[in-house]
């Protein structure tokens, strides 16, 4: 299908973009990072120096064509060079990821469910005075800064009520475990973390969801899904709800690129060590290759979630697939 | 008196907004009787389909009937809940509206519409449905396979007809038209309209049909209703409106359509604009633009007026006949 | 009773809207004042605005005088306490307002114009032109912003100059899209055909004739953007990528983070200024809410009235 094709069209020159990006950067900007880390390194030799130039890119005895098209075969083979710490930037992700992965993962879905629930419901009711007081209060609380939430948060049950865990993901000394007292405590770690994460995303998505809601109660289908007799909730879920959200899906999915913005500043206020605090620790560092590797990580994560949302858009409105 | 299948009383709709209440239908009352065409025409903005949604009970916020009475088949619909409406609503009178491809939902295909209209008032079986689903596409000429095509797969006046089809689901008495032909071409028009001329000898249902096209009214209707500014103008006969036009109104709009037959004369307009229905002109409120205005035009509100089997709302009419009762 | 399904009507707007004829700017000042919402937001950007302007008259001691008890919490002679190395707190928050506030307000407008430059230029042009330019707002639409901020703050040099280079690099495609929407519906429009046909240039058409009657959606696209750009902006320089020798809210959210304020038991001088950039998120978004509701009437507040429905 051409719809279809034109998506995972723009899925490949973003990816493409995002790398080349990447490429740029280093070579353009003032003040040349790369050459000042380099020069941090002394008594280094010349075959070991070599290899660094390499991995950083900062080879000028290469042609500058060819180190480019090497450099787009090593980031989709993972070969990312090695961290600050001499340890492959592969590796490192790979074990910091599941942390993000689940903090983020488990937050989004339900985030998107409160958002579409709350937002469907509150644009169904309209009249009465939660439907003048609640909605800009929602757009207010989704547009505070997640880490004030977090740091709110902390305050109050951490600090203060000395209820929950002020940081981390589990309790610093504890072995990593798969028994069921290690993944309480894991839990535990989680949840402020994650309540800071739900009550942005959800606030923004409640909004938007209002909204294409609003806008979609206002066509004349759903009048006539009235004038026919259906029932009222029906009405909202066959005419209204799945009208607002199905075209708005790829919409959704790419404000994803915000909540994982918003997830590294979390990890960070929470020290929590997933992928956002080491792209944190990257930057004090001056690890550029484990930097650039995670800022592809997350482009090409908004990349496949978008590229899904396009694909389940395709399978489930009839006007895209004769588009 | 013969039972009127719906009578009207004394309608009236705002639109209720913050900072004041605008008045779109003023005490409108009429009446159909069953197997009946009535038209109701007007300008843009005079109201029309403002009531026609009114008597459907399918306004919406900020509009609201103020005062008035809907009697369908003896039954108050202003006074119904939603949940007696329901029952009501596409058995006994259905709606066509304007555009199909608005008022068809684009993710479903035709054959689901069709579908969960039955389910909403009929426990039939899957085969039942298809089948009574066929019947009615068949009435309207479209071929029982387009159940699975979605709106934006069909024509223009395919899915007009398909939304006619749906409206006869239930064989209702009384089919309410919002401007079905306004979207199609002159010829998509005249086949629609024959169609529906059609349906209705066949099926004996009633029409209330609203447009701003008076030629389509001439052919088809019964009766006409003329609106002008939220208000009843004129009602009668639709011989008698056309043949002799009593409201100025009615004169300015018929004098503006040029007669294929007949010598040549200019073609007259109707000079001015409708009015600000915030703040509709005194006494009676098409004096600006009338060329037979009278000093008291300006101070006097009309009344409705009988004159013979027509009722007008001008003060030319007043001394000769009793203001129709409005009660 | 049931509750009746309540929807809204696309055609009462405009009966709405031809009821009342003023000018627009009475119209647009009425809608404001009568709008609680845009009251509140205005009064809030008013109060950041004087507070930018004249700290002095607010907070009179030095914000980076180190020269009081360290962590001392709130008191008369420090209404939110004092830092770890013994810094005033909220002359703090006074005084770092002007930089914060400067921030958020170049990028937003810079970005509001590239983004309306962009947006126009593909609709009115179209073909080839619009296609390239629609792909480079969707390009930077979907890289996520926050990692593309710290990649490309990395290797600049701290500071504000930076700051705003590199947020309007991620934010001028937020608003693009919208833009070019409206730049669409407009283009079919007959003061376009009639400009076209008196021979104007299409920098002349997009700059004279579309983008002035625009102006309601660049606004709100401005007021929108700057909710996020606080955020953001905070957001880099919570991460130590700001120059942290200047005074915004967010440097001092980063010293706070990295002075252990909340695990000291200082939690105002994490909170203070975290609380002031959702102060300052919230005017605009309140005002720019205000806006959504202005400009489309569907949105606003519903009035049910009920006339005569059995209980």
């Amino acid at each position: 299908m051409r719809y279809v094709s034109r998506r995972v069209g723009l899925f490949l020159i973003t990816l493409w973009a995002a790398l080349t990006v990447n490429f740029i950067i280093p070579r353009v900007m003032p003040g040349n990072e790369a050459q000042a880390v380099l020069a941090t390194f002394r008594n280094v030799n010349p075959a070991a120096l070599h290899a660094l130039e390499i991995e950083f890119g900062v080879n000028v005895h290469q042609n500058l064509l060819i180190t480019y098209f090497q450099y787009i075969w090593n980031c989709l083979t993972g070969q990312f060079g090695l961290t600050a710490q001499r340890v492959p930037v592969l590796t490192e992700i790979i074990s910091k990821l599941p942390w993000t992965l689940g903090l983020v993962g488990v937050t989004t879905v339900i985030a998107f469910a409160i958002g579409t629930f709350v937002g469907v419901l509150g644009a169904w009711r309209r009249g009465g005075k939660l439907d003048g007081l609640l909605p800009p209060l929602l757009f207010i609380v989704a547009s505070f800064p997640v880490f004030f939430v977090g740091l709110l948060l902390l305050f109050v049950f951490a600090v203060t009520l000395n209820w929950l865990p002020l940081s981390s993901n589990y309790s610093i000394g504890t072995e990593p475990s798969l028994s069921l007292s290690f993944i309480g405590d894991v839990l535990v770690h989680a949840i402020l973390p994650a309540i800071s994460l739900i009550v942005v995303t959800a606030g923004l998505w409640i909004y938007s969801m209002r909204n294409n809601m609003i806008t979609t109660l206002a066509e004349d289908y759903v009048k006539m899904g009235r004038a026919k007799g259906l029932k009222s909730w029906r009405i909202m879920i066959d005419y209204a709800a799945r009208n607002a959200i199905l075209p708005n899906l790829t919409g959704f999915a790419m404000q994803l690129g915000y909540v994982l913005g918003g997830s590294i500043l979390i990890e960070y206020t929470f020290s929590y060590p997933g992928l956002g605090y080491l792209f944190y620790t990257s930057t004090t560092d001056h690890d550029l290759p484990l930097m650039q590797a995670l800022f592809l990580v997350y482009t090409l994560a908004v990349l496949v979630c978008v590229l899904l949302a396009d694909l389940a858009t395709a399978g489930l409105d009839p006007r895209t697939r004769d588009a | 008196m013969s039972e009127n299948l719906l009578e009207v009383e004394d309608l009236s709709v705002s639109y209720l907004t913050d900072t004041a209440d605008i008045g779109a239908v003023e005490h409108v009352s009429l009446s159909v009787h069953a197997g009946e065409f009535l038209g109701i025409v007007g300008e843009s903005g005079c109201g029309k389909s403002t009531l026609l949604f009114a008597i459907a009970q399918l306004l919406s916020p900020p509009a609201a009937i103020t005062s008035g009475r809907v009697v369908f088949k003896g039954q108050d619909l202003v006074q119904l809940s939603e949940n007696s409406l329901r029952l009501v609503r596409w058995r006994d009178y259905s709606v066509v509206m304007q555009s199909a491809m608005n008022a068809l939902n684009p993710m479903k295909s035709i054959g689901a519409q069709f579908a969960d209209t039955i389910r909403a008032h009929e426990h039939m079986s899957p085969v039942g449905i298809k089948a009574r689903s066929a019947e009615v596409l068949h009435l309207v000429g479209i071929d029982a396979a387009h159940l699975e095509s979605y709106p934006h797969q069909l024509s223009g006046g395919m899915r007009q007809r398909a939304m006619i089809a749906m409206a006869l689901l239930f064989t209702p008495q009384l089919v309410i038209m919002d401007e079905p032909t306004s979207a199609l071409d002159v010829v998509a028009q005249r086949s629609l309209m024959t169609q529906i001329k059609d349906l209705q000898q066949q099926l004996g249902f009633a029409v209330i049909f609203v447009t701003h096209d008076m030629s389509v009214v001439a052919n088809y209707s019964d009766r006409v209703m003329v609106m002008y500014a939220g208000q009843v103008a004129e009602l009668g006969e639709t011989k008698s409106i056309f043949d002799r036009p009593l409201h100025p109104y009615s004169k300015g709009l018929l004098d503006a359509f040029p007669s294929v037959r007949g010598p040549r004369r200019p073609l007259i307009g109707i000079p001015g604009s409708p009015p600000d229905l915030g703040r509709p002109p005194t006494g009676c409120r098409f004096h600006p633009r009338c060329n037979v205005a009278m000093p008291q035009c300006t101070t006097t509100e009309p009344e409705l007026y009988d004159v013979d089997d027509a009722q007008v709302r001008c003060l030319l009419f007043a001394e000769h006949a009793a203001p129709v009762a409005t009660r | 009773m049931s509750t009746a399904i309540i929807t809204s009507d696309a055609e009462t707007v405009d009966a709405v809207a031809t009821a009342r004829p003023q000018s627009a700017f009475a119209r647009f000042t009425q809608a404001i004042i009568h709008n609680r919402k845009a009251t509140a937001g205005i009064v809030i950007l008013l109060i950041l605005v004087i507070v930018a302007i004249f700290p002095g008259v607010f907070a009179h001691d030095d914000p980076q005088a180190a020269i009081y008890g360290q962590n001392l919490g709130v008191s008369a002679q420090h209404l939110l306490g004092t830092t770890q190395l013994g810094q005033d707190v909220f002359s703090q928050v006074v005084w770092g307002t002007r930089l914060t506030l400067i921030v958020t307000v170049v990028v937003s407008a810079i970005a509001t114009v590239i983004s309306m430059i962009i947006g126009v230029t593909a609709a009115y042009v179209g073909g080839l032109t619009d296609r390239s330019l629609s792909l480079l707002t969707d390009i930077f639409l979907i890289i996520p912003t926050l990692p593309l901020l710290i990649v490309l703050a990395s290797y600049l040099p701290p500071g504000s100059v930076t700051m705003i280079v590199v947020l309007t690099a991620t934010s001028w495609a937020f608003q693009a899209r919208q833009l070019r929407s409206q730049g669409l519906s407009l283009r079919a429009r007959e003061f376009l055909s009639a400009a076209k046909v008196r021979g104007e240039r299409t920098s002349y058409i997009i700059f004279v004739e579309i983008i002035p009657t625009m102006t309601s959606l660049i606004v709100a696209s401005f007021l929108g953007l700057s909710v996020f750009v606080v955020g953001f902006a905070a957001g880099l320089q919570f991460l130590g990528l700001g120059n942290s020798t200047e005074l915004t809210w967010g440097t001092m959210l980063y010293y706070a983070q990295q002075g252990g304020a909340l695990e000291a038991g200082n939690a105002w001088w994490a909170l203070a200024p975290g609380a002031a950039v959702a102060f300052m998120g919230a005017g605009f978004a309140l005002v720019n809410y205000a806006f959504d509701e202005i400009g489309n009437p569907a949105l606003r507040p519903v009035r049910k009235r009920r006339v005569r429905k059995p209980a």
